[in-house]
């Protein structure tokens, strides 16, 4: 079975800085992780290779440093990585990004299995991943629990807000994990070792040559950020004095269904 | 930390600092007063491979330099020494087997522990601790095989090791020179382990009695030449006495890193007491004990990587480093005042855990003896 697993540097902070100017990330200065839903979706990329055998190959678009996530993914268990990274593609939103991860994507490929995060924790738009299913024309089933694989088909556990969906869906498929999903694993210290001394080959528009260019980088995408700015935190209490806790309740109850809480 | 660390070595101690702080650090405190660390908790070093660090890369192990090994331990220790020690303790009993034993046993050594097992250094005896030379438990040869019997005291992995190396006397006749290494696999008709000991400190770290009742091992068991165990096992003990330092050096950081975070949030006189002078000498103090601990177990390390049998050293270091540790570790009780006698903090622990760093490895009182020992021929 080939997995494929699309991973994200993101910085390491919840407090995140925006460019006033360009509107975009301010990304220097702040250590850089590996998107935390990634490494969810990278061990679950390990584990079913584990159980079905095959290979787990990571690809990850951004600049040079990225690599550092791609070494590891290499140390927790990933068999190849690529870093996908092109002057042309600098500016890129989620559409962009998930039509030149397709394009990798089909290059690298075929795989039966691709999975992402349910979200990167710095643009936080959770399209990127179901959008490259889109662009690959495959089925996607996201906020997966648990996968297993039968035959051409998988079965797949969603968490939903309701509870849980059991669905099945034929492979090729494209999946997102979240913290649910399992517990990723740590790197061997070995794993570690390796994974500094490996060769990551890079991925470029030059190596994509069936890309239309003109759905890549900031001309590419439609999206333009107008504004982005941190909402003020707005919150209010009130404290209830209880004189007999039956009558306090039933005011509390009023409250809350006044604020549609209830 | 005070050392020019490589690429690779900041790597690895960012990877083990992530996996003790966060599944090992929880259970710390109530394992330290049960006394007993579960299978389960070590099953993430084993996951790791921390068993496997020292293991040469002929043997399928990481081959990791001495240097880079010791750095690991002491983050591993930052969090708990007893959680260390018993990985720690696994590579003294295979050094012995490397060391002086054949590439057979090395592999059936390696092997064994690769597979996420422990092993054991039994030489202590009840009337033999500092002088084991005295040691009175025997091996004697039958046919092709040799039947061992002693009762040996205070062995760390007593009861989770799969591997013993023991130590018996051949020759009873000729003291030091009639002592033989063997190994011995913990399931061997006749071993009975002994009561789990209740200690002071180092909690996590299982130690108890070990009883050999005619048990019976082939004579390929041997390490090393019949009569060459003393001379193996202090070979060994003297490139195992920098290691039990650095876990003294994970300590005395620990001890350092909680004072300074106490010593700015504790408020008296109207103000954190980090700004009294008395505190901020304390908290020097250990500062420079701490770092020059750290850097005399990293040279000591990589003369050993340099293939330096650190006769010397090896007894300076464990010595000067665990003697650091009882004053850095008592001032961080100072630090904390009464919260750090109350066993809700975690420094009374550090204090309780480095104490036994001048005993075991050899007690300091004897380290000095072989220091001066070692001077006086030097200057012949
Ligand atoms: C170098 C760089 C420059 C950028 N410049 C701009 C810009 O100028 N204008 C703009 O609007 N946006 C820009 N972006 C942001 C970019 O559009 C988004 O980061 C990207 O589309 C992902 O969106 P998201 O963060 O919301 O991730 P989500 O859609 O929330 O991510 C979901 C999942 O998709 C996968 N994924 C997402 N991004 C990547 C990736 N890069 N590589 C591999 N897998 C991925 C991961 O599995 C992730 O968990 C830039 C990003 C980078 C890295
Ligand atoms: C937690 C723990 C784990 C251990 N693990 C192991 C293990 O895995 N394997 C193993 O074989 N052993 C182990 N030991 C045993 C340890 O090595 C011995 O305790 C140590 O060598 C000291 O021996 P002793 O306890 O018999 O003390 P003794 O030898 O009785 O010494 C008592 C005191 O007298 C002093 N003294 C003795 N002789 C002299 C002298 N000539 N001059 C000056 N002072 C002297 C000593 O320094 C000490 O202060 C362990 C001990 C402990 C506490």
């Amino acid at each position: 079975m080939n997995i494929v697993v699309c991973v994200k540097q993101v910085p390491d902070t919840t407090e995140i800085k925006i460019d006033p100017i360009k509107k975009t990330l301010i990304r220097q200065g702040v250590p850089s992780i590996m998107n935390p839903f990634d490494k969810n979706a990278l061990e679950e990329a390990i584990q079913l290779k584990e159980q079905y055998s095959g290979s787990v190959t990571v690809i990850s678009m951004g600049p040079e440093q990225a690599k550092a996530t791609l070494r590891e993914a290499l140390s927790m268990g990933a068999d190849k990585a690529y870093l996908v990274t092109d002057r042309a593609f600098g500016g890129s939103d989620t559409y962009a990004t998930s039509y030149i991860l397709s394009k990798v994507i089909e290059k690298l490929g075929p795989f039966d299995v691709i999975l992402g995060g349910k979200q990167a924790i710095d643009g936080d738009t959770g399209q990127t991943a179901p959008s490259i299913a889109e662009h690959l024309g495959i089925a996607r089933l996201t906020h997966i629990r648990s996968m297993k694989i039968d035959g051409n088909k998988c079965v797949v556990e969603r968490e939903i807000e309701e509870g849980i969906e059991i669905v099945e869906a034929k492979l090729p498929i494209l999946c997102t994990a979240t913290k649910e999903t399992n517990k990723p694993r740590y790197a061997t210290i070995k794993g570690k070792i390796d994974s500094l001394k490996a060769d990551i080959e890079n991925i470029t528009l030059a190596d994509l040559p069936n890309m239309d260019i003109t759905k890549i980088g900031l001309k590419g995408s439609p999206t333009r950020v107008k504004s982005t700015f941190i909402p003020e935190r707005k919150s209010s209490c009130e404290m209830l004095e209880i004189v007999n806790p039956r009558e306090t309740a039933k005011v509390l109850f009023g409250k809350l269904a006044e604020a549609k809480i209830l | 930390m005070s050392l020019l660390y490589t690429e690779e070595q900041k790597a690895l101690i960012a990877l083990v600092k992530d996996m003790a702080e966060n599944e090992i650090k929880p259970y710390v405190q109530e394992l330290d007063e049960k006394g007993e660390c579960p299978g389960e908790l070590f099953k993430w070093a084993f996951d790791m491979g921390l068993h496997m660090l020292e293991i040469p890369e002929e043997f399928g192990g990481t081959g990791l330099s001495y240097e880079t090994t010791a750095m690991i331990f002491e983050e591993l220790a930052k969090v708990d020494a007893g959680y260390a020690i018993t990985f720690v303790t696994t590579f003294v009993a295979l050094r012995n087997v490397i060391l002086s034993g054949t590439p057979e046993q090395g592999k059936y050594f390696a092997d064994i522990i690769g597979k996420g097992n422990f092993a054991a250094f039994a030489l202590t005896e009840p009337n033999a601790g500092s002088d084991p030379a005295a040691l009175r438990g025997t091996a004697v040869k039958d046919g092709d095989d040799y039947i061992l019997n002693a009762t040996k005291t205070f062995i760390t992995n007593g009861e989770i090791a799969a591997l013993f190396v023991g130590f018996f006397k051949t020759d009873v006749k000729a003291g030091h020179k009639g002592i033989s290494a063997f190994i011995i696999d913990a399931d061997a008709p006749g071993i009975t382990i002994g009561q789990h000991e209740n200690k002071m400190g180092l909690r996590l770290s299982n130690t108890t009695d070990v009883t050999f009742e005619n048990v019976r091992v082939p004579a390929s068991s041997m390490v090393g030449a019949e009569g060459s165990g003393f001379k193996l096992a202090l070979n060994a003990l003297n490139l195992s006495r920098a290691f039990v330092a650095t876990l003294a050096v994970g300590i005395m950081q620990r001890a350092l890193d909680e004072s300074v975070k106490y010593a700015k949030e504790r408020k008296q006189f109207g103000k954190p007491i980090i700004k009294f002078q008395m505190v901020q000498q304390m908290l020097a103090d250990m500062a420079i004990k701490t770092e020059a601990s750290r850097v005399l177990v990293n040279n000591t390390m990589r003369m050993m990587d340099n293939g330096s049998l650190v006769r010397k050293e090896g007894s300076i270091t464990k010595t000067f480093v665990s003697d650091c540790a009882q004053e850095v570790t008592s001032n961080a009780v100072q630090i904390f005042g009464g919260y750090g006698y109350s066993k809700e903090y975690p420094v009374e622990k550090l204090m309780r855990d480095c104490k036994v760093f001048q005993i075991f490895e050899g007690a300091n009182q004897i380290q000095r003896m072989t220091i001066a020992n070692e001077l006086d021929r030097e200057y012949k």
